[in-house]
């Protein structure tokens, strides 16, 4: 009798301990996660690097870059096998705010002297870029005047 | 050398006759599927998410915020103009405008775009699922107009690129940010359009309609308005095959001849055995075709996604009641003025105009407002106001590369022209002659033109009886066939009078009057 009582005692203490403990996000035993330990690791062909490269600008074909490029598949991939069907994504925490709308006002600009300081290369007030996608026609038009100039220095 | 050249002539026609047996042996017609995808520039006094100005042809790099740059830490703004402008041109195209929608970023890499992204409306667009309904007729290519609509997929806003000058020589290009972050609405439309002209009669509906709505000024010369095709063709019954895309159309007449072009050059391909690529082209509307550009080789990968700094939009779809960041729709409805539709069917059946008079009309809103005024002011005939305003003052004006919008010809000078028209004081001839007089000299008043240059028509009896007699008198051979029962000479009689006359003569009491003289 007195034991159970006792061990009653303790299983309230422990109750109230666990509770004290919910203030802590961090479990107080480990948890089962759904991260895939064991993940195939894939490896990257040339062609999908230079692709790579292409749609993002960032040069990643040296041995340490490719690395970081795998490692980074490797991490997104442990969570890739949960299944997410009909599930809505979040893509914001503010996703039960409304967007704040603005009065069709000028308020800003009229400030060309700020806008071009960053400028490497201008030209009158325009930034100079290299040249963009201009259509193959002009391009060939420009061959064929070099070829002729070339031709009129011979 | 002969020989030769008879033979190359031979193998040719042998070609010619062979090719085109096998054709007609087992091809089907080609059938032509014409998409549409619409860049419309809002009238707003700022850009979509800034508070830079939005205008045409400012100082250069000049109406650009540091967030129009992509300086880091600055953030966009949504500007409650665009979503009421974009709201009013979903509703009037009949779209179902949606309670929730939001922004995404599409990635791309291009010296006029700072972010390397472009904020726009992939995922859950302002609205979805609308129509355009309109007539399609071009003089001298339809002999009447028909009824074609086309569905609206989606609504969208987005933003504007900067603009880019090409320097050839040098190769670079010049940048000019004034555009970037501008607003836009983007209309795509289901492909289910069949040729050029249907294409271009529904971009000038559209043009219409967003100029009415106060929406866009539809100026395409400006590249306010801006048009992408998407071109296939196929045998009849056959599934869609690729398609080219072209870019950046900016005239009406463009839209018809870029679109043409295109389905000529895929069916050239195609029936000499090879394949359509699909590919981006650019309309050269000076050469008059459409050509390869150097872009999206490899198929293009956006990188869509949600742009992370904009919660979703929100509208109220049930009552007017107006909210700071909701807006509401139904009192965004009460704002749809008539429609071109709608002002074609009145015009039909308010002042029996013919269905191609309607269409012309309507499609000059400078003429059309002339026309309701020269109506209303005085119970004028509709049909004969119609055809001066369209083929007669449109065609002096054409003559002299006037803008219509521009007409130095007032409405009080019209509405006295049109008096004197009606009432047979002066011909067709002399009225077109007074219009161009006009033109020129738009301080006198049409009679007074007239009058001056001694136009006017000669209604005295008298003086017509008199010219009858002499035109009788000098020819005396016609007048006898004309007796003996030749009744047909009695036209070239009448042309005789009118040429000895100056046209001067009003020809309806002088053929009367000539007639009455002959069977005396």
């Amino acid at each position: 009798m007195l034991n159970k009582s006792v061990i009653s005692i303790l299983n309230k203490t422990k109750n109230v301990f666990q509770f004290r403990c919910f203030s802590s996000k961090v479990p107080s035993i480990p948890v089962q996660t759904l991260e895939k330990k064991e993940t195939e690791r894939i490896k990257l062909d040339t062609n999908t690097i230079s692709l790579l490269e292409r749609l993002s600008l960032v040069k990643c074909d040296t041995d340490e870059g490719v690395k970081v490029l795998e490692d980074s598949i490797a991490f997104a991939n442990k969570i890739l096998h949960i299944n997410t069907d009909k599930i809505e994504p979040l893509y914001t925490v503010l996703e039960n705010q409304n967007l704040t709308l603005r009065e069709d006002k000028i308020t800003q600009g009229n400030c060309q002297a700020d806008i071009l300081k960053n400028a490497v290369l201008k030209e009158e007030e325009y930034f100079v870029a290299p040249p963009g996608n201009i259509p193959l026609h002009e391009v060939q038009i420009e061959s064929n005047k070099q070829t002729k100039q070339v031709k009129n220095e011979n | 050398m002969k020989y030769s050249m008879l033979s190359k002539r031979l193998l040719y026609t042998y070609n010619k006759i062979h090719k085109c047996g096998i054709s007609s042996h087992y091809k089907k017609e080609w059938q032509s599927v014409v998409g549409l995808e619409v860049h419309a520039q809002l009238n707003t006094e700022s850009k979509l998410f800034s508070g830079a100005e939005n205008t045409f042809g400012g100082l250069v790099n000049n109406c650009v915020s540091l967030f129009d740059a992509a300086i880091p830490g600055t953030l966009p703004v949504l500007n409650k103009k665009c979503v009421e402008l974009g709201v009013l041109t979903a509703l009037a195209l009949s779209c179902k405008v949606n309670e929730v929608s939001s922004f995404d970023r599409k990635h791309y890499f291009y010296a006029d775009l700072p972010a390397g992204y472009q904020i726009t409306q992939q995922r859950a667009p302002l609205a979805n699922d609308g129509a355009i309904h309109f007539q399609v007729y071009t003089p001298g290519i339809h002999k009447k107009p028909y009824n074609k609509s086309s569905k609206i997929k989606q609504i969208q806003l987005e933003q504007d690129s900067g603009k880019s000058l090409h320097d050839a020589e040098l190769k670079r290009s010049l940048v000019d940010l004034n555009r970037a972050g501008a607003p836009l609405i983007e209309l795509v439309f289901e492909p289910d359009l069949e040729d050029g002209e249907e294409a271009a009669a529904l971009v000038k509906e559209l043009v219409l309609i967003v100029q009415r709505l106060g929406v866009c000024t539809g100026r395409m010369e400006e590249g306010a308005l801006r048009v992408d095709a998407n071109v296939s063709i196929r045998r009849v019954g056959d599934p869609l095959s690729t398609r080219t895309e072209i870019k950046n159309i900016g005239s009406v007449r463009g839209v018809a001849g870029a679109i043409q072009h295109e389905i000529e050059r895929q069916q050239s391909i195609l029936e000499n055995g090879g394949h359509i690529i699909n590919e981006t082209r650019a309309w050269d509307a000076i050469a008059k075709i459409t050509i390869p550009m150097r872009d999206k080789e490899v198929v293009q990968d956006y990188r869509y996604m949600p742009e992370p700094n904009l919660p979703p939009l929100r509208v109220n779809l049930n009552t007017i009641e107006d909210n700071e960041d909701v807006i509401s729709v139904p009192l965004i409805k009460e704002r749809i003025p008539e429609l071109p539709e709608e002002s074609r069917t009145k015009l039909i059946a308010k002042y029996e105009l013919r269905p191609e008079i309607a269409v012309q009309l309507v499609n000059e809103p400078v003429l059309l407002e002339f026309f309701q005024k020269i109506i209303v002011e005085k119970a004028r005939n509709p049909s004969k106001v119609a055809n001066l305003l369209l083929n007669d003052l449109l065609t002096v004006l054409n003559k002299r590369k006037i803008n219509v919008t521009y007409c130095p010809i007032t409405v009080k000078q019209l509405e006295e022209l049109v008096d004197l028209l009606l009432d047979k004081k002066i011909s067709l001839e002399i009225c077109r002659k007074t219009i161009n007089e006009l033109v020129e000299n738009t301080s006198f008043s049409p009679i007074d033109i007239i009058k001056q240059k001694g136009w006017l028509l000669i209604t005295d009896e008298a003086e017509i009886t008199k010219n009858c007699v002499k035109v009788i008198e000098n020819n005396p051979k016609l007048v006898k066939q004309y007796k003996e029962g030749k009744i047909k000479v009695f036209k070239a009689l009448l042309g005789i009078l009118s040429k000895t006359t100056d046209n001067k003569l009003d020809m309806s009491i002088a053929s009367k009057k000539f007639e009455e003289l002959l069977k005396k």
